[in-house]
């Protein structure tokens, strides 16, 4: 009679042992653990490669390898891997001179050979910076690094201050020029890389500048923004990135984390085919960004009022953003007024017509950042409002430069980053090509943007350059090849166990060097 | 879900797997002859199945080719954005990619080129992180495994003995508790069940990482999330067939001629209840290991499904082509294993197919 009860209870009991031994088991990543060294950095981005031309930069943001130049939060350069470098007086041909005593993580010394072979690596890696600029040749002469252009380019510091641009030992690459590890000159070195989630670093005790006070770090992805936020409020991590809006809410209210925000030089932009025959008329793209309520979706989409945008560049990028400019506004009746001028009539539906045709066009747009579809939806209701049909269509990103390529593409909803190197001209004249570009204008140009753009590559005074800049913020705010939606806001949430933390606006770092313990 | 449960719940009326008139000293007896006839019928069944697994890996990994070539979207282009990033993905990356991995070659001679390499058990190189086969599945499949496994043993250690108690007192307080908690269990989408279990175990207490994978602790908080709807399924379908068999004419017989209860359970009950739940733990096994990609994202676990999903999204043909073989490999594999556990169970087929 009692052996079931006995059985029952004996496999009861020895569950919960088995449950108990491991959850008392001293796990490395418990709240009370004392296991209290490591940094642990949590973030949605996942390690795919190790390669530098790929992948999100994790390698410069966990400091293990440096570029030659490196910036700071305002993307104004500094010495990196290289402590000076000079320009010919034809502005052709740049000499870097590379820190005395460098040396690599597996101990070898920072040659200007070795910079050479990494670089001419870099510059074979199609869309990556290094590939689009003017260079000719990268040489290694008089213990310097020597690079020669084809033209001028003033932006060629920020270029190589590009993540792709990394200075890694010869012993890292393998015998088909593929990266096997990362072996870098920067304050930590790598421990381990566990693919697709982890990296744990350790601080370099070569490393001739100031010793990093968290001796380790550990980088884990966490794809789900829900299970991020908990560990953030549980104490389960330092660091966290990319919290969504609905639980950043909620973690400013969790006790011992802070949360810390800086505006990205980014934007959410609506991409346009100007060589579209509904869409080429200024006016009719001037209808769709009045037509757009910013305000309103930033408050619900965004949580964020202030990231309404009013112009293409935001705030933070101090240099281009025009403080005169009439910000865009929200205009129904203006809108519609605007398309009857362009002879876009109402039709019986409330969708325009004009010659018979009805002004449908479709948005293509992708998840992986989660508001974009959101704000698509949104952006598909203010245009229906002023009676332009649109087609919201979510898929994968590359659907967006394959459109470009073969015309199809109408409208397109993302995000462009205009400090992918510090210098935001660089970006600016690969996407204002009069060719147009993938993530950038379409079959739209103007010829005093072009030669203002290329001005400024060729290396100007600083009165002119900002004259110059002014005038090029003008021409895109009343042309809107692209019509810009939102501006980005980054924030991350801070335990109380560390001091120190600041966000790199150009999400160069993590500045994990620049931490230490609280008392 | 309820109706595969139904259909291994309408298996169980099974026959008396034992003669009526046996005696005890007639079981050991026929359980050594058992064991010695035994050898043949598995070696056949191992046989049968290792021809299975050639077969499946050639359909399975043909068929992903021919769907991931007809997927919409052009495959140049997704393979760039899973390596250069969804944001810096153009049309230069894709152009580059297109000339590295061939793929402007005419279908049928990728596809040629790559059944050659899996005769030579080459699985190639992933097109976006360049790396080995191989080398990009060994922790998803061996994650998967690891998750599957603990998910399962602490679902048996569970629902068999609750099942088994349940039985003995068919609509008592008990089974009606089991009733409600399969149900329960089983309406508690896994993604609900698991945030719960974060905000319980480690949020509240502290006890338990929410993510993480490599210490022991990492895995319960996973495995737990899968095991409680599991562990309903498993407590119902082991309370069915065990009061099934105990209402049946062998059990009746056993317990008029003197056994106690306790061999009546282990000799007679338990192992024809045996048969049916290994086919039933069997299927379960498969579920756990293909289908818990919610539960995979949720606590960062590196599981198959996860890398098959991420695969699939980059166009990554190799790399989808290969989980999909490792996946269907599993199926054999777990089919061998119930077969096998099958034949040890019940005497049948091995006396049918060798006769002493």
């Amino acid at each position: 009679m009692t052996w079931a009860r006995r059985l029952f209870a004996g496999v009861l009991i020895a569950a919960s042992v088995a449950l108990t031994a491991c959850s008392a088991s001293p796990g490395a990543d418990g709240r009370n653990s004392g296991a209290s060294t490591t940094l642990r950095v949590v973030g949605p981005f996942e390690v795919h490669s190790l390669d530098p031309s790929t992948g999100d930069g994790f390698f410069t943001r966990l400091q293990v390898a440096e570029t030659l130049v490196d910036a700071d939060g305002q993307g104004a350069v500094q010495p990196g891997l290289a402590t000076s470098w000079k320009v010919s007086a034809d502005q052709r041909e740049w000499t870097f001179t590379l820190r005395p005593g460098a040396v690599f993580h597996d101990g070898t010394n920072v040659t200007p050979e070795a910079v050479v072979a990494s670089l001419e690596i870099a510059r074979g890696k199609p869309a990556t910076p290094l590939a689009d600029a003017p260079i000719e040749a990268v040489t290694a002469t008089d213990g310097r690094v020597r690079v020669q252009l084809s033209k001028p380019y003033a932006p060629l510091p920020a270029v190589l201050a590009h993540t792709s641009a990394q200075v890694l030992a010869p012993a890292s690459y393998g015998k088909d020029k593929t990266v096997q590890a990362v072996i870098g000159t920067g304050p930590y070195k790598v421990e381990r890389v566990k693919q697709p989630a982890e990296i744990d670093v350790v601080a370099f005790d070569r490393w001739a500048g100031t010793a990093p006070a968290i001796q380790r770090v550990s980088y884990q992805a966490v794809g789900r923004a829900e299970t991020r936020a908990l560990m953030a409020e549980s104490g389960q991590a330092d660091v966290t990135f990319g919290l969504d809006p609905v639980s950043r809410q909620r973690v400013e209210r969790a006790d011992g984390v802070e949360i810390r925000s800086v505006t990205l030089p980014r934007t959410i932009l609506l991409k346009v085919n100007a060589g579209h025959d509904k869409l080429g008329d200024v006016r009719v793209r001037r209808a769709i960004s009045a037509a757009l309520d910013r305000k309103a979706m930033a408050t619900a989409l965004l949580r964020d009022e202030e990231m309404a945008a009013t112009q293409l560049f935001p705030p933070s990028l101090e240099q281009w953003h025009q403080k005169s400019v009439a910000p865009l506004g929200h205009d129904v009746e203006g809108a519609r007024e605007l398309l009857r001028q362009a002879g876009w009539v109402p039709g019986p539906d409330g969708v325009v017509t004009k010659d018979g045709k009805r002004f449908e066009v479709s948005l293509r747009t992708f998840p992986d950042r989660p508001e974009l579809p959101v704000l698509a939806t949104a952006i598909q209701e203010a245009l229906k409002q002023v009676g332009i049909g649109v087609k919201v269509k979510v898929g994968n990103s590359s659907e967006i430069p394959a459109g470009h390529q073969d015309g199809t593409l109408e409208l397109a909803l993302f995000a462009r980053n205009f400090a992918l190197v510090p210098d935001p001209l660089a970006t600016l004249i690969g996407d204002y090509d009069p060719r147009g570009a993938d993530w950038g204008a379409m079959d739209w140009n103007n010829a005093e943007l072009t030669s203002t753009l290329n001005d400024l590559a060729g290396g100007v005074d600083t009165a002119t350059a900002t004259a110059a800049r002014t005038k090029v913020a003008a021409i895109l705010h009343s042309e809107l090849p692209l019509i810009p939606v939102a501006w980005y806001r980054q924030s991350a949430v801070v335990s109380d166990r560390v001091d120190g933390f600041t966000l790199d606006p150009l999400e160069r770092s993590w500045l994990i060097d620049k931490l230490r313990w609280s008392a | 879900m309820a109706d595969r449960q139904a259909a291994v719940v309408g298996v169980t009326t099974i026959p008396p797997l034992l003669d009526a008139e046996e005696t005890v000293e007639a079981t050991r007896v026929e359980r050594g002859a058992v064991r010695r006839g035994a050898a043949r019928p598995i070696l056949r069944v191992l046989a049968q199945r290792a021809l299975q697994a050639v077969s499946v890996t050639l359909l399975v990994s043909t068929a992903c080719f021919l769907i991931v070539q007809n997927l919409p979207g052009d495959l140049a282009y997704r393979i760039a954005a899973g390596r250069y990033g969804y944001d810096r993905v153009t049309a230069a990356s894709a152009d580059a990619v297109r000339a590295d991995l061939g793929l402007d070659a005419p279908v049928w001679q990728q596809l040629a080129g790559w059944w050659a390499d899996l005769v030579r058990l080459d699985f190639g190189t992933s097109l976006v992180t360049g790396a080995p086969v191989l080398h990009e599945l060994y922790v998803p499949v061996t994650s998967s495994l690891h998750l599957a496994g603990t998910a399962l043993a602490l679902a048996l250690a569970v629902g068999v003995p609750v099942g088994v108690v349940a039985a003995r007192r068919p609509n008592g307080l008990l089974d009606r508790v089991t009733t409600v908690w399969v149900a329960g269990s089983r309406a508690l989408p896994p993604f609900l069940l698991g945030l719960l279990l974060i905000l319980v175990f480690s949020v509240h207490f502290g006890w338990l990482p929410a993510v993480g994978h490599g210490t022991a602790s990492n895995v319960v908080l996973p495995a737990v999330t899968l095991a409680v709807g599991l562990s309903g399924l498993f407590a119902r379908v082991t309370r069915d067939t065990v009061a099934q068999i105990r209402t049946s004419d062998f059990v009746a017989f056993a317990e008029s001629k003197g056994l106690g209860e306790r061999a009546v359970l282990l000799r007679h009950v338990l192992r024809n209840a045996g048969v049916t739940l290994a086919a039933y733990v069997g299927v379960q096994a498969l579920v756990l290991i293909e289908g818990v990609v919610v539960v995979e994202s949720l606590f960062a676990w590196p599981g198959l499904g996860h890398a098959l999903v991420h695969a699939i999204f980059w166009r990554d043909v190799p790399v989808v082509q290969a989980a999909a073989v490792a996946l269907a490999l599993l199926v054999v594999a777990v089919n061998t294993v119930v077969d096998v556990a099958g034949l040890g169970l019940d005497p049948r087929p091995r006396r049918r197919s060798v006769p002493s």
